[in-house]
């Protein structure tokens, strides 16, 4: 099981509260998890990545295990312990405007 | 007992107010989606019970939410967590698309930069949502950059319009301040064919033909700050008003000037007469005297807030020209607020009633057609937009 905290405002989108937790089929990539976040809940779609370019929405982050994996690609594994569910991977709103 | 209902857009989330005919007492509910800017929001005319919100933020991008009850409960349409019977929803409300498909798209191309410079179309957000006047399951939607949506699943999915953007001035069309952004669209009750829009900084277009074709209805228009002020396309329009009984007159706000057409667009010419500023954002027409127009005059374009720190509405009784200030519970003095386009509505009650938002958080009212004002609430974050709803 894969656990994923997203930003507050997606929280309240999304209806759900706290940590989700999210079965990932096959390799964990960031692509994979995002792929799975968006089925699970569908309005998340379009809010941490664009819908066609699947680019990262430029105020997003991801950090694990105290890493900044933002600039990696989607397609690389995530470290162990997001894999296995010891860590979360954490999209984070930049600290940006009011 | 008539009732009306307000929905008031703000920088950090969506407000309703509703009171009954007397429009004196009023209860306000929201904050709704707390923290986001609401663009716009707006009731379905076939069904009042289905409203449209436009729900933006810089970090996560486009939300668009519907409710089905009159604003007590929104969702994001074909968004929702359950899985449907076909399998998992798209989450595709929020998927505005440029339509480059070659049977009904066009070349995407650029439209000019702030510096001249040609860049490509990008979206942005959704600035402006107009719902069908006979179906509650259309709605179209003004997006930036600019360019025109429909959706006819209740917005659950949208294509766009492409014949506007492909009419072919694009490389022309410039953002203003706030963007590129299509913020107008007006629809005909008696031609279901023709429609209007308007876009800072393109101008206005016309529709005859359900939106394959657009013509840029700009003559009679003059902008300093284009090389050739009588050009085409690339005029900062603001706002534009219709009333319903009269369709082919046509008021606009233009970034400077208000200005007025009697032939569905194809020529202006300026009304505005003995206004203080002709700058300003927002327009509107009296809902059962078509010649009665109001504005809220701007100081400048580098100054936006209300000449001599009074905040006044001008009303016109003669379609324009003649004006007379409307000042009665508006303060007039030390008041340096600005009214966005979005941010004026008319209701349809006998005594018309006439809504503007401010920047500074207060939604005011007037229930005789201006003649006096009060605040309905006066400390909501900057108003974007309000619109109202006059319910039986």
């Amino acid at each position: 099981m894969i656990r994923v905290v997203i930003p507050p405002h997606l929280r309240t989108l999304a209806h759900v509260n706290g940590e989700l937790q999210l079965e990932v089929e096959g390799r964990v990539t960031l692509r994979a998890v995002l792929d799975a976040l968006e089925a699970r809940y569908p309005m998340l779609c379009g809010t941490i990545r664009d819908h066609v370019t699947q680019e990262r929405r430029p105020f997003l982050r991801f950090f694990a295990c105290e890493e900044d994996l933002s600039h990696q690609s989607p397609d690389a594994p995530l470290p162990a312990a997001v894999a296995n569910g010891t860590e979360p991977l954490l999209i984070i709103g930049a600290i940006a405007g009011g | 007992m008539s009732r009306v209902r307000v929905l008031a857009g703000t920088r950090k989330g969506a407000f309703i107010l509703e009171a009954d005919g007397k429009r004196q007492n009023w209860s306000v509910s929201g904050p709704f989606f707390a923290g986001w800017e609401i663009y716009h929001m707006k009731g379905s005319p076939a069904d009042p019970n289905r409203i449209f919100a436009s729900q933006t933020s810089g970090w996560f991008g486009q939300v668009i939410q519907r409710s089905s009850d009159g604003g007590k409960t929104w969702e994001t349409p074909g968004g929702g967590p359950e899985k449907s019977p076909e399998g998992w929803p798209k989450g595709e409300s929020n998927k505005f698309v440029y339509d480059t498909s070659p049977e009904t798209g066009a070349p995407l191309t650029t439209h000019q930069f702030y510096d001249g410079t040609q860049k490509p179309w990008v979206f942005k957000r959704v600035w402006h949502l107009e719902p069908s006047l006979n179906d509650p399951e259309t709605v179209y939607a003004g997006i930036e950059d600019a360019a025109i949506f429909r959706s006819t699943d209740g917005a659950a999915s949208w294509q766009e319009l492409a014949g506007l953007r492909g009419h072919g001035t694009g490389p022309q069309w410039q953002p203003g301040a706030g963007g590129m952004c299509l913020h107008t669209i007006i629809l005909d009750r008696s031609d279901p064919g023709r429609m209007y829009i308007a876009i800072s900084a393109a101008g206005a277009f016309r529709t005859d033909d359900g939106g394959k074709n657009w013509k840029p209805i700009n003559r009679g228009l003059r902008s300093q700050f284009l090389p050739d002020q009588d050009s085409e396309v690339g005029h900062c329009v603001h706002h534009v008003a219709m009333h319903p009984s009269r369709p082919g007159v046509l008021f606009m706000q233009k970034h400077w000037d208000v200005l007025r057409s009697d032939n569905a667009g194809d020529q202006w010419h300026d009304v505005s007469g003995n206004l203080p500023s002709d700058f300003g954002f927002v327009i509107d027409v009296h809902a059962h005297e078509p010649e009665t127009i109001y504005v809220v005059p701007i100081k400048s374009d580098g100054e936006h807030y209300p000449p001599e720190g009074k905040l006044r509405v001008y009303r016109s009784r003669t379609g324009g020209n003649e004006w007379e200030a409307l000042t009665n519970g508006l303060p007039q003095s030390n008041c340096y607020v600005n009214v966005l386009r979005d941010a004026m509505s008319i209701d349809s009650l006998e005594d018309c009633g006439v809504y503007f938002g401010t920047t500074g958080g207060q939604v005011y009212c007037s229930p005789n057609g201006g003649d006096t004002w009060s605040p309905i609430v006066r400390d909501l974050p900057p108003v974007l937009s309000v619109e109202v709803q006059t319910l039986a």
